[in-house]
């Protein structure tokens, strides 16, 4: 009897691996929604159509939680991954990472080695960036008639504009957000935070809107909540929302003033099963037409400086893309870079005050 | 099982081949024992290295880590054979001067790092930047590395250093009671701000035992009407409890997301009737209620089948019998009825209680910030602080729990009465 | 005389009483069936969000689309836009994300409950005997998958498997599944087997079955439904399990809950609704099966249970 079922289970099993035999293979890890959609479009389809090989796109709410388990188990899976900027410092510290030499790295089109093309500080031993995006916070024009909010501090100012507000669950960039909100210049953001009073400030703004806030997680849920009119305000990755104003048509708006930059990059685990390919696939992905074309897709900066005159339109044919950078000048009037070191050093401090406070009332 | 020959008036019986009955039976017995064993070890087995020895070695990790004690190994020698807990001499920073340059090499010094800032912020930048600068300290060392950073003169740090030393340490059970080892190395609770895992267990042991309780109320009702229809029509509404049992977890809880958010479907319902203005939306999602809501929803089937089961087992004629005694319907039911339900009751309940303690998707799905649970924290420190030690200290603190229940069940009203229909 | 109405010696109260309480069984069940409604109509949303657009509240029916439906197929071909030929439907079969993951959930889920059910089985035939030895014990040991929390059991299956090699393969996956689902059939086939009437194996045993003859010829025919609501259980457990699957399997192992999780969370796509519909409307479709079929032999046996 058991038999009987065992051997069609054993065909379909055959079946299974059949097509995956010949061509080359690289397992890329994203953050999904838009975000993966413009990387597949920009790097992924033109990668596979140049070399013949296979691109298998994974997401995950976080690409630098697997990696340390996997490497640490001997057992990984990922070739390449996209993380944060503290995630990538973080891990090759550890030496959990492969590293990347940057003079293999495709120079640019007017001969600028890659080393210099990049922007200051997006490239690291063992890692290299891709797009520069943005923490930012958006509403929906159709809550707000009269009165809009134009600066960070309007976030907190529940009684102004009225409604819920989106957070991402955790410490990073909100306390930078919260001592923002309070007046505090984007220049002393993170020296504050160094001392306790600076953190007890910023929990201090928090706690002033901590019964209206609905917590997200991934980066698809802030236009999720504003579309379900669940929330009038929330934090979100400036491109996601792009994703759904532009391209779904929604009203939603962006503010721009106190935005945190980061960068975002690839990296490629220790032991990755197909090194070689995953190389080539990360040269491909960062030269500098191919970060020029994942602007179409999403409005994240480039993170070569040769990228950005053939920084055009969206792929709708219409829209300049070039506004809705988040390192087009008129957004950075107010802007805060983030600290990867400041991160690296306090997220285990600060992310347990946060739990901290979150459970207690 | 054999013959007996029993001869009338000899003391001792004996089996037709001439061995006393007793030694016999006892035989018999144990060839017995032997072969229901044997048809249990295959699965004994199985159990046993699919889960028992992976579930250990994760628990393992909760009292065992050597991120400081396999890459330091001559701060660790140091200390070994020194007690006091404070800044040492000219001795200790020449060990440690020798392990920041070996360590810098072979790339461990982030792990090193890393164990030093669980306890005090700050600690991994020092390690990995006196690492970067380690080949070129020179004696006197205490001298040098102070002048890398002051904070290599801070008798704190050493004191953490030294209790990170050896492999085997309880300080993430500590920390998952939200205590620590404060200035002399005694043990006090955590800064009022950091205290939270006692308030997580507290809270989501109370949690649970709401939920079992909505579930009892919730399930007895229709698991007696259920009983006592024909089968024709019992059966038709079981579809009713079997069908969400069938539908995915995550389906579910997204539903529920749709019907009770502020602006979903049983808000907008409310305000169309005219039960609630505009203004007055109840806030049923992204907060206790939303956990306890969702959650009852899913663990109702589980309280349901045992008691069906059981149900489906009592006589009708018992009741009848109180009834035509003079018992009115209450007591008829209070003191004949439910009495006999019990085993399904205590299955239900144990039941719905240990799944509601160890979930974490609903509750990070709909639980806002008032309905996490302790799971989710476990979940955190897996996938986002990579503090594995500590996730393992939490999760062998909620086993223990648990089993503690179990066993406790187990006294009262038996594992062998457990029935799932 | 049906359970509906109330006792013909029932005072008013009483009468009142039992129609509140048939009341209350339909507001509970309503509570059990309600958010499997609101997903049938949500998964032809034409907008990508989960929420009840005006346009389908008006019945628009530009507010409705099956475009989900055509995801399930789509997400993950090479091709999406080519014209549906047999290269198309090829496609889909070997690309699909949906369709893959349809494929690995069945076999994980059929692999896993024949490996529970039989193991547990033949356990519990040796647990229901009274000279068990230890048998709490080892009932306890059997259990524990259920009351170890998953996430406990997902992370500790990770590294174990990953320092033998199963990590990222079928059979580890199914081994998992079925530790997970066991507890149940052990619960259901012990429950079954204590009730058991053992003159019958005796009898058997005397007429000269050997004791595999015993088995199969007369326990097991008798304690088949028990055995088969286990084996339910253990199926539903597997098909269900999204934990174990996050940590354990990789891209080519994903099953539909995996799929759904980034359903709602990397994609926030309303294809899960489409899939969990297809699941309910196969699971109604299934249960009214069975019961005609239970009916059926009813009438075949001329019996028929009060």
């Amino acid at each position: 009897m058991k038999l009987k079922l065992l051997a069609p289970c054993a065909v379909l099993a055959a079946g299974l691996f059949a097509g995956a035999a010949n061509a080359g293979e690289v397992t890329v890890m994203s953050w999904g929604g838009a975000y993966t959609k413009s990387q597949v479009e920009a790097y992924q389809k033109p990668w596979m159509a140049a070399t013949g090989n296979v691109v298998n796109s994974v997401d995950a709410d976080n690409p630098a939680s697997p990696i340390k388990a996997q490497v640490e188990a001997g057992n990984v899976s990922i070739d390449v991954a996209d993380v944060e900027y503290s995630d990538a410092v973080r891990l090759c510290d550890e030496g959990l990472l492969e590293s990347i030499d940057a003079s293999t790295l495709p120079a640019a089109p007017d001969g600028t080695p890659a080393a210099d093309d990049f922007i200051e500080g997006a490239l690291t031993e063992c890692a290299v960036a891709n797009i520069v995006f943005s923490t930012i916070y958006a509403y929906d024009t159709t809550k707000f008639t009269g009165d809009v909010p134009t600066t960070i501090a309007d976030f907190f100012d529940t009684a102004k504009f009225p409604g819920k507000r989106g957070l991402r669950k955790g410490a990073k960039a909100n306390l930078e957000i919260a001592l923002m909100g309070d007046g505090v210049p984007a220049a002393d953001v993170y020296a504050m935070l160094k001392t306790d009073e600076g953190v007890a400030r910023a929990f201090a703004k928090l706690d002033t809107i901590k019964n209206d806030v609905v917590w997200w997680e991934a980066g698809a849920q802030p236009p999720q909540l504003l579309a379900d009119g669940e929330v009038a305000m929330t934090t979100a990755y400036n491109g996601r929302i792009f994703g759904a104003a532009v391209g779904e048509g929604k009203p939603f708006q962006i503010v721009w003033d106190g935005q945190i930059l980061d960068f975002d990059l690839f990296v490629i685990p220790k032991g990755a099963p197909h090194l070689d390919l995953a190389m080539d696939y990360l040269r491909f992905a960062t030269d500098t037409q191919q970060l020029a074309n994942q602007a179409k897709w999403i409005s994240y900066g480039p993170a070569r400086k040769s990228s950005a005159p053939f920084v055009g339109l969206y792929q709708d044919g219409k829209t300049e893309m070039g506004p809705h950078m988040p390192t087009s000048p008129e957004n950075m009037t107010n802007a805060l870079v983030n600290s990867f070191e400041f991160w690296a050093d306090y997220d285990t401090e600060l992310n347990e005050k946060f739990n901290a406070w979150l459970a207690g009332n | 099982m054999s013959d007996q020959a029993a001869s009338a008036g000899t003391a001792v019986l004996t089996t037709a081949d001439g061995m006393p009955l007793k030694a016999a039976q006892a035989r018999a017995m144990r060839r017995s024992r032997i072969r229901a064993l044997v048809l249990v070890l295959p699965l004994l087995a199985f159990v046993f290295i699919t889960f028992v020895m992976p579930i250990g070695q994760m628990l393992y990790r909760s009292i065992h880590n050597d991120s400081f004690s396999a890459n330091m190994p001559n701060l660790v020698r140091y200390f070994a054979d020194h007690e006091e807990l404070g800044v040492p001499d000219e001795e200790g920073f020449a060990a440690l001067a020798a392990d920041l340059a070996a360590a810098a090499k072979a790339k461990t010094i982030g792990e090193v790092g890393t164990r030093i800032n669980y306890e005090i912020s700050g600690s991994r930048s020092l390690f990995t930047s006196a690492g970067r600068r380690a080949a070129t300290l020179r004696p006197p060392y205490k001298q040098a590395v102070i002048d890398l950073d002051q904070a290599w003169a801070d008798p704190e740090l050493w004191a953490v250093m030294q209790r990170a030393a050896p492999e085997y340490t309880p300080s993430f059970y500590l920390a998952a009671l939200d205590l620590t080892y404060g200035e002399n190395g005694a043990i006090v609770p955590v800064p009022e701000d950091r205290q939270i895992y006692v308030a997580l267990f507290i809270r989501t042991i109370w949690l649970s035992a709401l939920i079992s309780a909505f579930c009892l109320v919730l399930a007895f009702p229709i698991a007696h009407l259920l009983a006592t229809l024909p089968l024709r029509y019992s059966n038709m509404l079981m579809i009713f409890v079997l069908l969400p049992f069938w539908t995915s977890l995550l389906v579910r809880t997204t539903s529920w997301i749709v019907l009770l958010q502020s602006q979903g479907v049983v808000n907008n319902l409310l305000v169309a009737i005219g039960a609630i203005g505009e203004d007055g939306r109840i806030q049923m999602m992204y907060n206790q209620a939303g956990t306890l809501i969702a959650m009852t929803h899913i663990l109702l089937p589980f309280m349901v089948l045992p008691l069906y089961s059981v149900m489906k087992t009592i006589k009708p004629s018992y009741v009848r019998a109180a009834r035509s005694l003079g018992a009115n319907s209450w007591t008829a039911f209070w003191r004949v009825y439910f009495p006999q339900t019990a085993p399904g009751i205590g299955a239900g309940a144990l039941l719905v209680f240990i799944l509601a303690v160890g979930y974490y998707i609903t509750p990070a799905l709909v639980g806002g910030s008032s309905g996490q649970l302790i799971s989710n924290l476990i979940a955190f420190h897996i996938e986002k602080s990579f503090n594995w030690s500590l996730a393992a200290a939490l999760g062998a603190l909620l086993l223990f729990g648990v089993l503690v229940l179990y066993w406790v069940y187990d006294r009262l009203v038996g594992i062998n009465n457990m029935k799932l229909g | 005389m049906s359970v509906l109405s109330p006792a013909p010696h029932a005072s008013p109260l009483e009468r009142i009483w039992h129609y509140a309480y048939l009341l209350i069984c339909g507001l509970i069940f309503l509570f059990l069936i309600s958010p499997i409604l609101i997903i049938l109509p949500l998964s032809f949303n034409a907008e990508p969000y989960f929420t009840f657009t005006s346009k389908m509240l008006s019945f628009d029916p530009d507010g409705y689309s099956t475009r989900w439906y055509d995801r399930l197929l789509t997400y993950g071909m090479s091709n999406p836009d080519a014209p549906r030929d047999g290269a198309w439907w090829l496609d889909v079969w070997n690309n699909a994300q949906w369709v893959r993951a349809a494929r690995n959930s069945t076999i994980i889920g059929v692999a896993s409950t024949i490996l529970a059910t039989v193991l547990g089985t033949i356990a519990a035939l040796g647990l229901s005997r009274p000279e068990m030895p230890f048998r709490r014990l080892i009932m306890a040991a059997l259990i524990s998958p259920m009351v170890v929390p998953l996430i406990i059991t997902a992370t500790g299956l990770f590294f174990f498997y990953s320092a033998v090699g199963l990590a990222h393969t079928y059979l580890g996956i199914i081994m998992a599944h079925a530790t997970l689902g066991i507890p149940f059939v052990i619960i259901t086939v012990t429950a079954t087997l204590i009730n058991f009437d053992h003159s019958l194996t005796r009898a058997a045993a005397n007429l000269g079955a050997s004791p595999v003859t015993v088995f199969l010829r007369v326990i097991l025919p008798l304690i088949l439904p028990g055995v088969i609501s286990g084996a339910l259980f253990a199926f539903v457990t597997s098909f269900d399990e999204v934990v174990v699957v996050l940590f354990v399997a990789d891209f080519n192992q994903q099953t539909i809950p995996r799929q759904m999780w980034n359903g709602i969370r990397e994609q926030i796509s309303p294809a899960i609704l489409a899939i969990a519909t297809i699941l309910v409307v196969f699971s109604i479709a299934l249960l009214t099966t069975l019961e005609l079929l239970r009916r059926r032999s009813e009438r075949l046996r001329g019996v028929s249970p009060a």
